[in-house]
């Protein structure tokens, strides 16, 4: 059935661009130590706020071009081309130490500056780390806490959902009751209080997945009064009645009948909430209740985009984050729309 | 639909005790208090700490705290020597006192609460305005070079991050400086005519207004697009043609007014996002709302603010959505609620 | 409108179809839904329209007054001149002076063809707004023609949403809209087969009674011969998009000449002829019966 799925999703231009984004995006989480010329912490501070840098091609070898700092005139300090110097980049170089996926060791990187001078593709921060590093390590949140976030309250939804429509009765009140006090909030409010009530000093790993655990604890409802629907129309369906009838369990019922039944749906309604817990981290992060300093996500990194110096200045490439983002969940927004259009054409369970 | 009202306000009610004690809950889970702040300070001795905070109650276990606030917010309060009769009934709430701001909580929220509500109003309302007739030109011109594009601008529009959208704003208020950054209004608006004060408060309101409103034209303009459709079809649109009807009066009278019915429903839901996105654009943008004060409140650990702030965003999401049934009901006239 | 320009040419009958093509696309394939047919009506006179669903019938009854979508989904072909004017030549805001005025529309199903947010009194006043602007008081005409359809109470009716009606009743409010201008034609689309077997026979006589007191023209599209006799003047058998069978409704039932007619007649149940089944439609049998008619000619 997913199989299925799958192939007419391939044969729809629209689906077929965004897999090929989504997919470049996750390859480039999963190779982001290669990919990226600076570690996230590599920071350097005499080449803060720096713009992406030129290059040059000389003796046949793409050079990094040099800056120098001038003071310039009325407070104008800037940085300055040094003509014809620079430090010549090499492919697929020894560089720092990392692990591939986390566990082989390795040290080659797609590129590799040799000598004093920095590459700055999209720029530097205010500590003068690299930008374009920094965002490819980015992406590894961005793309993950959407997976793992509704695959938490995928479960949850679909055991309270599934629970609920199935048996009906003071479970099925209890449970739509306290959807609607969690829908009751304002979304943004309700993960606002759930953040106050934790500490701030977490390791980034503990952080990453206290902010799931709270998108999912939000996010459940929705799954979950989706399932309970499409459990009550289920429910009273010939070959339902027939498993019932032949004493099979219920836990077995919910798990053999309902389930390969709703599963499809159950994907599309995942891929349509994916970018919730994208932009749910982003904003997290942006306003500083989120990732922390020096581990990156990409609403940390537009949050630096707030120093007014950036404003002044017009640091353009400070937004950079935010574009990638915005692709990402255009992309997932697209992707389950698309999912929508051949699972559930008439809109029966899944409204716009 | 008196029942209606009667009932919904009904359910405020446990709604908001449940509310109200989660949050009491949550944020007594957090460490430290209001209090842990001045620790720091070299000058602060222990004793006067201990004191601050047998003050405000903060050694007492979260639920008595909570009971204790809520004896205090039920804003009733009777006097049987007041001259008339409803004079004898204080109905002043008091959600107890800031310590960050060091003031009453409800003095704050009767502050910030009007911009809050203005800045959602407008920015529905900018919605409104143009998503309903973009849905409904690209319903009719369906397939069309128009409706595409305005598909793909939806498409986008719902994907921008609503701080992402709020940060490109303000750095195109600092490079143009065509609007102000940030605040409700100038500094000399108290010397202003009202005629100025008006205009003052709506430079203020406009670029927030834009920035809210946009991820809210590109839903509705989706919404009302995808009903229109489903209503162009009808049997009734072949009715109205039979009778000589022109086409603009078939599209924008018969199916219009069917078309709208989903999308006021969907405007209840909206709200609640609407919500969410001000308190984002009201931080980044530096707006006066209630969205920046819990956000402050939170940081600050200041608990009867972040209370009260949270508490006024679920009154105003189901005030929003009642308002919304109200609305269906009055258009159409197949829905009772009885 | 004077009874002068109503007599202008009184040799020319009312309506006359001639070779009428109508095709529908729909994913890149053409469909033929009306494949040349020609017939007339005159002034009064009552046609009726028989054939099973798909025959063709509502798309006809339907692309008189050009109520068929346009162009790149369907195009028709052919004339229809109605008092001598060529519909089909008309400019869209030329064709609107015809529908409503001249050409009313009863259609099936009462419930879906009324706007379920506008009352049936604002439903009704729209048409005469349109075409009747000497009418002053609005009200009390709309309230004159839901009496004449045989609403009861209609000062209070008039203001009902249509769900607040019953079946019959939305119907009756339907055939108001249609009259409420009196128009020379009234064509209706299978007016009772949608509702309960009492209320089809009092609705078929509110249109006999209606054809005789507005002195219309009625074009009854049906897919049961039942309703025909006793109605009807003439009649037209349409099948597969051609007119099958045409002539005097006594003619007709008296002897059926096509193969398809005599079929659909023997569907018909009677009174007092025992069976223990009803007759269902052979096609397969028509279609060797058209086939061998074909070569003896």
């Amino acid at each position: 059935m997913t199989d299925g799925i799958f192939r007419q999703l391939l044969r729809r231009p629209a689906g077929l661009t965004v897999l090929v984004v989504l997919g470049l995006f996750y390859l480039i989480a999963v190779f982001a130590d290669f990919l990226a010329p600076y570690s996230v912490t590599d920071q350097d501070l005499r080449s803060t706020f720096h713009p992406p840098t030129a290059l040059f091609i000389e003796d046949g070898r793409l050079h990094v071009q040099r800056y120098e700092m001038h003071d310039g005139e009325n407070d104008n300090a800037g940085y300055r081309k040094v003509p014809g110097e620079g430090s010549p980049i090499s492919f697929f170089a020894e560089g720092r130490d990392y692990r591939l996926l986390g566990l082989v060791p390795m040290n080659r990187h797609l590129f590799v500056v040799e000598g004093p001078d920095r590459l700055y593709l999209m720029g530097s921060d205010q500590v003068g780390r690299d930008i374009y590093s920094r965002l490819l390590h980015g992406t590894r949140i961005s793309l993950s806490i959407g997976l793992i976030g509704i695959a938490i309250s995928m479960c949850i939804g679909f055991i309270v959902g599934g629970l609920a429509g199935y048996f009906g009765g003071v479970l099925d009140n209890t449970a739509m009751r306290v959807t609607e006090f969690l829908m009751a909030i304002p979304g943004l409010y309700l993960l606002l209080a759930l953040r106050g009530a934790f500490a701030e000093d977490f390791t980034p790993t503990q952080m990453f997945f206290l902010i799931v655990f709270i998108l999912s604890f939000i996010g459940w409802s929705g799954t979950a009064r989706i399932i309970r629907g499409m459990t009550l129309s289920l429910r009273n369906r010939q070959f339902v009645l027939a498993a019932e009838v032949m004493g099979q369990s219920s836990w077995k019922i919910l798990w053999i009948h309902v389930l390969p039944n709703v599963f499809s749906y159950l994907i599309v309604a995942a891929t349509i909430s994916i970018p919730g817990y994208i932009l749910g981290e982003a904003a997290l992060s942006f306003l500083g209740l989120g990732i922390q300093d020096p581990s990156v996500s990409w609403g940390l990194m537009l949050s630096q985009a707030q120093n007014p110096q950036v404003f002044m200045e017009g640091y353009w490439w400070f937004l950079v984050p935010g574009l990638a983002i915005f692709v990402t969940v255009i992309s997932f927004n697209v992707l389950g729309d698309v999912l929508r259009d051949i699972v559930d054409p008439k809109q029966k369970f899944l409204r716009t | 639909m008196k029942t209606l009202i009667a009932k919904r306000l009904l359910i405020l009610i446990p709604m908001l005790l449940a509310v109200s004690l989660m949050v009491s809950l949550l944020m007594s889970l957090a460490p430290g208090d209001p209090v842990t702040q001045f620790e720091m300070m070299p000058d602060v001795d222990e004793d006067y700490l201990q004191r601050l905070r047998e003050d405000f109650g903060l050694d007492k276990p979260w639920y008595v705290q909570y009971f204790h606030w809520l004896g205090q917010v039920v804003p009733f309060s009777y006097d049987p020597q007041a001259a008339s009769f409803f004079q004898r009934f204080d109905f002043t709430p008091n959600f107890g006192f800031s310590y960050h701001y060091r003031t009453e909580v409800w003095d704050l929220i009767v502050q910030r609460l009007p911009a809050t509500i203005l800045l959602s109003l407008t920015s529905l309302l900018l919605a409104w305005l143009i998503a309903i007739p973009l849905g409904v030109l690209a319903a009719i011109y369906k397939d069309s070079v128009f409706d595409r594009i305005s598909q793909m601008l939806a498409y986008a529009a719902l994907s921008i991050p609503e701080f992402f959208l709020a940060l490109l704003a303000l750095v195109f208020a600092a490079w143009t400086g065509w609007f102000p950054i940030g605040g409700f209004t100038s500094t000399e608006y108290d010397f202003l005519s009202p005629w100025g004060k008006f205009l003052d408060i709506a430079h203020h309101l406009l670029l927030p207004t834009i920035v809210l409103g946009i991820g809210g034209v590109a839903g509705i303009m989706r919404i009302m697009r995808a009903n229109f459709l489903d209503n162009i079809r009808a049997e009734y649109v072949t009715t109205a043609r039979a009778k000589g009807l022109s086409e603009g009066v078939v599209m924008f009278r018969h199916v219009f007014r069917n078309a709208i019915n989903p999308l006021i429903t969907a405007a209840g839901f909206a709200f609640s996002s609407i919500l969410s996105g001000a308190l984002l654009v009201e931080i980044v943008m530096n707006y006066p709302g209630i969205g920046q004060l819990v956000y402050d409140a939170l940081l600050q650990q200041d608990a009867f603010v972040v209370q009260a702030a949270v508490l006024m965003s679920v009154i105003m999401l189901m005030l929003g959505n009642l308002l919304a049934d109200v609305a269906l009901s009055m258009n159409d006239p197949r829905i009772r609620y009885d | 409108m004077t009874d002068q320009t109503r007599d202008r040419s009184p040799t020319a009958p009312l309506l006359e179809v001639r070779d009428l093509t109508i095709d529908f696309q729909s994913h890149g394939r053409s469909q033929r839904a009306v494949d040349g047919i020609s017939f007339s009506m005159a002034e009064g006179e009552t046609l009726a329209v028989v054939g099973e669903s798909g025959s063709g019938k509502s798309v006809t009854a339907l692309s008189l007054a050009r109520l068929l979508p346009g162009p790149p989904e369907c195009s028709i072909s052919g004339q229809i001149l109605f008092r001598g004017t060529d519909l089909l030549a008309c400019k869209p805001h030329e064709i609107r002076r015809y529908r409503g005025k001249e050409i009313g529309y009863v259609f099936q199903e009462p419930s879906t063809s009324l706007n379920p947010v506008f009352t049936v009194g604002y439903q009704i006043a729209e048409a005469i707004r349109l075409h009747r602007p000497e009418v002053t008081d609005v009200r009390a005409e709309i309230i004159r023609v839901l009496d004449l359809v045989g609403i009861r109470n209609p000062e209070l009716r008039w203001n009902d949403y249509p769900h607040q009606l019953s079946g019959g009743m939305q119907q009756r409010a339907m055939i108001a809209m249609a009259v409420a201008c009196q128009p020379r034609l009234m064509v209706a689309d299978e007016p009772t087969t949608a509702l309960d077997v009492t209320i089809q026979a009092q609705i078929i006589e509110l249109l006999r009674d209606l054809r005789t007191r507005l002195g219309m023209s009625v074009m009854l599209i049906t897919h049961n011969f039942g309703v025909v006799s006793g109605f009807a003047d003439k009649v037209i058998v349409m099948f597969r998009g051609r007119i099958v069978e045409a002539g005097s409704v006594e003619e007709v039932l008296a002897a059926p000449r096509h193969p398809y007619t005599r079929a659909l007649l023997a569907c018909i149940p009677r009174i007092g002829q025992k069976r223990r089944r009803l007759a269902t439609i052979d096609y397969a049998a028509i279609e060797r019966e058209l086939r061998e008619g074909e070569g003896g000619a």
